[in-house]
C-alpha cells in the first residue's frame, strides 16, 4: 500500500494508517479503528477524513459515511479539546451519576453535546463506560476519573483547564 | 483507575495476578504465564487439540459473556478441516450496565487473554486470532497493544510458536461506541469494516464465521481463564463451581453497597450473601428494594428472592439470568418507574435498528415510560408497555430484542403497583401525553 500523497494527517498517523492496513486479510477491517484513529488527529471525522479514508481502503464515501453513522463515539463536528463525557447508566446513576452531569452543565455553562465558547470543553451524556464498581465515572477524552463528587470534578476539570489533565490516545 | 478490592470469600483463580504487576511480561512469565500453552504443545501435534477441548470440556467453564455456553463444547463444533482460514475472537465490547470485570482483565492480566486467544487457536487449528476492545477502553488497548507486542518481541507470537511449528497472530482493534457489536455476529461485522449488525443464524459463526471461515468467539473472560484451566486440569477447576456450572467467575457489585468491586467468586455462591456479607451490605444502612443480577438485561429480583446461587441454571430457574455476572443493587429510596425508563432508554439508544420489534419496541416504550415518567401516563399505559415488550421476545435476529424486554416485563410484572400509583399520584393536573404530542417530541 502506497502512501497517500497531500495526507490530510499527520505523518504519524498516516503512516499507522500505512501500517493498519497490513495487518488484516481484508484491508476494509480496518475502517472502524480508523475513523476513530482520524477523529483522535483531526477533532471530528470532517469530509476530507471521510475521502481520504475512502481512497486508503478503496470504499466509496457512500461506504465509508455508513459505517461512520452508525458508531457514537464518532462525530462529524468539532468537539472541545476536552470531550467530558458522563455516565448516567444504571449503576453510574445510582451513585449520583445526574448530579455529576448536572454539576458539568452548571460548571461549564453547556448542555449535551454543546462545546464552550473557548472551545476548551465540551461534554456529552454517553451510556455505560464499563466503570460500574467505581461510579459515578466519566472519561475525559479517552481518560477514566470515577468515585466521582462535585468537587472532585471541579479539581479534575481545573487540571485540564491548565493544561494539566492527562491526555490518553 | 479500578480500586481492587478482597473478600476472604473469594477463589482467585482469574484474579490470582491481579494487582502483581502482571502486565510486564516477565512478571507474568514468573507467574506461570504463558505455561499452559507450553503444556498444551507439549502434548504433541497429534493430540494437542483434543486434549485442550478435553480438559475445557471437564472444566465445566460457561461463556462469560452471558449466554453461558460450554466453552469447551463451543471449540469442538469449528470443523477440523476447512478450506477457508479459521478464527479466534476475543469479545472485549464490554457494555452490558453493571458489567466491568473485563476492564479489569485488561488492565490486570492483558497477558492471560493472549495466551488463552492462542489455546483457543490450537484448539481450532486457527492461525490468527483478533483481541476487540470498544472504543472507550483506548488505556486498556494500549496495554494489550503493548502485551502482545512484547509477545512478539519474545517469539511467543508469530513464525513456530514454541517450537510447535505451528504460527500464530494477534491483532487488537479497537470499536467505535456500539453496545449492539458485543453480540457475536454484529462484531464480526464491525471487524470486516461495516455496521455491527447481526448476522441471522445459522449458519453459527463456528462454521460460517469471521470473512466466511470458522470462527470461535469468547468473552475475554472466557478467554482469559483458559490458561488457568490448563494448568489446574479441567476436574480440578470444574470442583471450584456448582453442578454443571464449573469453576469461578468475576462478580461485579455496583449501586447501593458498601463495598461496589469485581470480586471473583464459585459459581453457584449466594447471592444475598454476595450482596451482604462480600459487598458489605447495603449503603448506609438503608433497605434492600431490589436487585438487577446479571447486568441490565437480567430480570429484577425481589430482596425475597435472593436467597439463591449464582449460577447459570439455578439464576434460570429463580426466573432470571446470570448474565454477564454485574449485579447491580437498589437500594429502598429508588423509584423504579425511573431506572425501567433509564434502562430501556440505554437499550433504545443501542438498538441498531435492524429488526423492526426491536427497533420500534424500545423506542414506544421509551416513549410510553417517558409519559409516565414526567406526569402524563394513563392507566392502560402498564399494560401498553408489557404488550410491547411480549412482542419483542424471539422475534429479533439478535438477543438484543430480548435484552431489552425481559427487564422491562420484571419491572412491571413485580412492581406493578408502584407504577400504577405513580400514574395516579402523578395525574393531578397533568394531562395525559397524546400519541401525536409522543410522536412530535421524537
Amino acid at each position: 500500500m502506497s502512501t497517500i500523497t497531500n495526507s490530510i494527517f499527520t505523518p504519524e498517523t498516516a503512516a499507522r494508517f500505512d501500517h493498519l492496513v497490513t495487518l488484516y486479510p481484508v484491508k476494509r477491517s480496518a475502517l472502524v479503528p480508523m475513523l476513530l484513529y482520524a477523529q483522535d488527529d483531526i477533532g471530528y471525522v470532517s469530509d476530507a477524513v471521510v475521502t481520504e479514508i475512502a481512497q486508503r481502503l478503496d470504499l466509496l464515501e457512500l461506504d465509508v459515511r455508513n459505517v461512520l453513522s452508525y458508531y457514537s463515539m464518532l462525530r462529524t463536528k468539532p468537539a472541545g479539546k476536552y470531550n467530558v463525557q458522563v455516565c448516567t447508566n444504571i449503576s453510574c446513576m445510582l451513585r449520583g451519576g445526574y448530579e455529576i452531569l448536572d454539576h458539568c452543565k452548571h460548571k461549564l455553562g453547556i448542555g449535551h453535546k454543546e462545546v464552550t465558547a473557548d472551545k476548551l470543553f465540551s461534554l456529552e451524556e454517553v451510556e455505560c463506560i464499563g466503570a460500574c464498581c467505581w461510579a459515578p465515572a466519566m472519561q475525559v477524552n479517552y481518560d477514566f476519573h470515577d468515585n466521582l463528587t462535585p468537587v472532585k470534578v471541579d479539581e479534575i476539570l481545573q487540571t485540564y483547564r491548565e493544561g494539566k489533565g492527562k491526555d490518553v490516545k | 483507575m479500578p480500586t481492587l478490592v478482597s473478600h476472604p470469600d473469594e477463589v482467585k483463580v482469574l484474579s490470582r495476578r491481579f494487582g502483581k504487576g502482571a502486565a510486564d511480561i516477565d512478571k507474568y512469565i514468573e507467574l506461570d504465564g504463558y505455561k499452559a500453552v507450553q503444556k498444551a504443545i507439549a502434548e504433541g501435534p497429534d493430540k494437542m487439540a483434543s486434549w485442550i477441548i478435553d480438559t475445557m470440556k471437564a472444566s465445566g467453564l460457561r461463556g462469560r459473556g452471558g449466554a453461558g455456553f460450554p466453552t469447551g463444547m463451543k471449540w469442538s463444533f469449528v470443523p477440523k478441516v476447512s478450506e477457508k482460514p479459521k478464527y479466534v475472537l476475543v469479545n472485549g465490547d464490554e457494555s452490558e450496565p453493571g458489567t466491568c470485570k473485563d476492564h479489569v482483565i485488561f488492565l490486570e492480566d492483558p497477558h492471560a487473554v493472549i495466551e488463552g486467544t492462542m489455546i483457543a487457536g490450537l484448539a481450532i487449528g486457527s492461525k490468527m486470532g483478533f483481541i476487540y476492545l470498544r472504543g472507550e477502553y483506548r488505556y486498556l488497548l494500549k496495554i494489550m497493544e503493548k502485551a502482545v507486542a512484547d509477545a512478539y518481541a519474545r517469539g511467543f507470537l508469530g513464525k513456530n510458536i514454541f517450537g510447535s511449528g505451528i504460527d500464530f497472530d494477534i491483532v487488537t482493534q479497537s470499536g467505535a461506541g456500539a453496545y449492539e457489536v458485543g453480540e457475536e455476529s454484529a462484531l464480526m461485522e464491525s471487524l470486516e469494516g461495516k455496521r455491527g449488525v447481526p448476522r441471522i443464524k445459522p449458519p453459527f459463526p463456528a462454521v460460517v464465521g469471521l470473512y466466511g471461515g470458522p470462527t470461535v468467539i469468547n468473552n475475554a473472560e472466557t478467554i482469559a481463564s483458559a490458561p488457568h484451566i490448563l494448568l489446574m486440569g479441567g476436574e480440578a477447576y470444574a470442583k471450584l463451581g456448582s453442578e454443571r456450572n464449573g469453576g469461578t467467575r468475576l462478580f461485579g457489585i455496583s449501586g447501593h453497597v458498601e463495598r461496589p468491586g469485581v470480586y471473583e467468586l464459585p459459581m453457584g455462591y449466594n447471592l444475598k450473601k454476595a450482596i451482604y456479607d462480600v459487598a458489605g451490605g447495603i449503603k448506609d444502612g438503608k433497605k434492600l428494594k431490589a436487585v438487577v443480577p446479571g447486568g441490565a438485561s437480567c430480570p429484577v429480583l425481589l430482596p425475597e428472592e435472593i436467597d439463591v446461587g449464582l449460577d447459570f441454571d439455578q439464576m434460570g430457574k429463580a426466573g432470571t439470568m446470570l448474565g454477564s455476572g454485574g449485579i447491580v443493587v437498589l437500594d429502598e429510596t429508588v423509584s423504579i418507574v425511573e431506572f425501567a425508563l433509564r434502562t430501556i432508554a440505554f437499550y433504545q439508544h443501542e438498538s441498531c435498528g435492524w429488526c423492526i420489534p426491536c427497533r420500534e419496541g424500545t423506542d414506544w416504550i421509551k416513549k410510553t415510560l417517558t409519559r409516565v415518567y414526567n406526569g402524563g401516563g394513563s392507566k392502560k399505559d402498564v399494560a401498553n408497555v408489557q404488550y410491547l415488550a411480549e412482542n419483542m421476545m424471539g422475534r429479533t435476529f439478535c438477543p438484543l430484542g430480548d435484552a431489552a424486554a425481559m427487564p422491562t416485563l420484571g419491572f412491571v410484572k413485580k412492581f406493578r403497583k408502584e407504577f400504577e400509583d405513580y400514574i395516579e399520584g402523578h395525574k393531578a393536573g397533568t394531562p395525559i401525553i397524546t400519541v401525536e404530542q409522543l410522536v412530535g417530541a421524537h
